[in-house]
């Protein structure tokens, strides 16, 4: 039995959780033989308070459905950073957006970073961050399949914007694969 | 009605979703409810796709009213149902009472969260499967069904119509918070009309009906509101005309009937999964998203080489009696993983009546069970 665990945390608003349930959807139905259960949990605001949204991957159904240790973490707050280091495995992926988390140097971990917001705002349109976020993932780790992930984006995004976040994703994608070509992942 | 009203394919979705799109796959058109975590995304599915399939849809003032509603709803001959939460479970468990008595079908979801009173709105526990069989006052049967998955919440939405239809009792899907707000894969399958159970009709013209007339059966012939069938129905103890009789005697034909219409039709009603059992000398008993954690945990234990399995619980009321009876002398122990303080583990306890041990593994809920708890757990009763 295989179990992968991937954890996306940030702020509410940030679309933390629609990308969980993009990640969780590409994996479930467009990649072949491969179980996802896609949990969250926040606070009681609506924006702004702290959010995670986690997705555990198997090749048989998934029975304990919450992440024990990630394989892959990414952060968008620092508030999350500072929830969801501690006791990490050396083994886990982070990827965090540099202009919204403080890495500790100490921690010991693999550490990649992208200006996810930063693009997005370049982009025109700050709301992309998180699509530009799985873009990168998608790249710098073995999660999921690109296809999948695309299919998954234009089946979830409102009609008549496929194609600013297909354009989004690809920007994370490229940017990802520049980082891991550097990093010899 | 058009065939293509009910949903088709794979989708990715969470539990309280595909229970709406159940409950549309199963005929039901008529939800009355009040919006609570971790419920509301059944109400606010059931918004949306009832309009669609000329069903309708109303934010009641409060769950009181909801049951209410749905009782009535069920008595103009549609199917109906409601979702709801711990707080409001209980302001429902009156007229749940009055369902029970009326013999009015019909479906009450409640996803479970941490109680008691406000407790933990977003987090999970399994607090109210005690209330579930005994809620309301007086002595009645009840039915519970409990998912595990989100394809469960779709799968056992459909039975929990049929069941209710039926057998003319409100039937009631005791989800959880976990279950309710996971996502994963749901097929939604074409379903036949012919799996879909309808309450027995009147057969007599209408001057020789009588609205709660069992010498047929157990379960009495509905007429429709409307329909040309005069009927009178009460809350109170009645006869077959549905009249009020107020002596010992027609309490006694009445309860008695209404318990044994599901009492002596356990074994159809029933619905288990067993993952190595016939062997084991340790069987954990659970149901909902703690059964998932004991499957995780029963295959590590198997992995160990102890003779370990799962009965899972996916009707809860009525209660496995003859299994849990039947299994008693052959093993060692039964452990029931549940997030409470001890609910079912006390029907097992009663049926294993001494011939095996019955081991709670609590958990207070606002969070699940470790899988590495119940395994240990299992390790233990394995020496």
């Amino acid at each position: 039995m295989s179990r992968t665990e991937v954890r996306l945390s940030g702020a509410g608003g940030q679309g933390i959780v629609l990308a969980g349930q993009i990640l969780g959807q590409a994996i479930s139905l467009y990649e072949k033989g491969k179980f996802a259960t896609f949990t969250q949990s926040y606070g009681p605001e609506a924006r702004g308070g702290s959010c995670s949204a986690e997705i555990v991957v198997s090749d048989e159904s998934v029975g304990y459905p919450y992440v024990i240790s990630p394989k892959v973490l990414v952060i968008m707050s620092q508030e999350a950073y500072d929830k969801y280091t501690p006791n990490l495995s050396p083994e886990t992926l982070v990827i965090i957006d540099p202009d919204l988390v403080k890495p500790n140097a100490s921690k010991k971990f693999k550490l990649f970073s992208i200006p996810a917001t930063n693009l997005a705002r370049e982009m025109g349109r700050v709301v992309v961050a998180n699509i530009i976020m799985l873009g990168f993932l998608t790249a710098v780790s073995d999660v999921v399949a690109p296809q999948a992930l695309k299919k998954s984006i234009l089946a979830t995004v409102p009609e008549g914007t496929g194609e600013f976040n297909i354009k989004a994703f690809t920007l994370g994608y490229e940017y990802g694969l520049k980082q891991a070509k550097r990093s010899g992942a | 009605m058009s065939k293509d009203d009910a949903l088709c394919g794979e989708f990715f979705m969470n539990g309280d979703t595909a229970c709406a799109e159940g409950a549309i796959s199963a005929g039901c058109r008529f939800f009355a409810g009040y919006p609570i975590t971790p419920a509301t995304e059944v109400a606010e599915r059931m918004s949306e796709r009832l309009p669609q399939v000329g069903g309708v849809f109303i934010q009641m003032e409060d769950e009181i009213a909801s049951m209410n509603a749905i009782l009535g709803a069920s008595w103009t001959g549609v199917k109906a149902m409601t979702a709801t939460s711990g707080p409001g479970f209980s302001l429902m468990m009156e007229n749940l009472g009055l369902g029970v008595m009326l013999e009015t079908p019909c479906v009450l979801a409640n996803i479970q969260r941490a109680g008691p009173s406000t407790g933990l709105p977003t987090l999970v526990a399994q607090g109210d499967i005690m209330q579930a069989r005994w809620g309301a006052h007086g002595h009645y049967e009840i039915v519970a069904l409990v998912p595990d998955s989100p394809q469960e919440m779709f799968d056992l939405t459909i039975t929990a119509f049929n069941l209710s239809e039926q057998y003319r009792v409100p039937v009631l899907l005791m989800a959880d918070e976990a279950v309710g707000h996971m996502s994963e894969k749901v097929v939604m399958r074409r379903i036949n009309q012919k799996e879909l159970a309808s309450r027995p009709r009147p057969k007599v013209v209408p001057e020789e009906y009588l609205p709660y007339d069992s010498r047929e059966g157990l379960v009495p012939p509905m007429a429709v509101a409307g329909g040309g069938y005069r009927f009178h129905v009460t809350g109170l103890t009645h006869d077959d005309r549905g009249y009020p009789v107020m002596t010992a005697e027609a309490q006694d034909k009445l309860i008695r009937r209404l318990v044994d219409k599901i009492r002596l039709n356990a074994k159809n009603i029933i619905r288990l999964e067993e993952i190595g059992v016939d062997d084991a000398e340790v069987v954990v008993v659970s149901y909902g998203i703690s059964a998932r954690i004991a499957r995780y945990a029963v295959q590590k234990a198997r992995d160990e080489g102890i003779k370990a399995g799962l009965l899972r619980l996916i009707t809860v009321w009525p209660f496995a009696e003859d299994r849990i009876r039947e299994l008693a002398p052959k093993v060692k122990a039964f452990i029931v993983p549940e997030i409470n303080y001890g609910q079912i583990v006390r029907e097992v306890e009663r049926c294993a009546a001494g011939k095996a041990k019955a081991r709670l593994v609590p958990h207070m809920g606002g969070s699940v069970h470790l899988p590495e708890t119940v395994l240990e757990a299992i390790r233990e009763e394995a020496k």
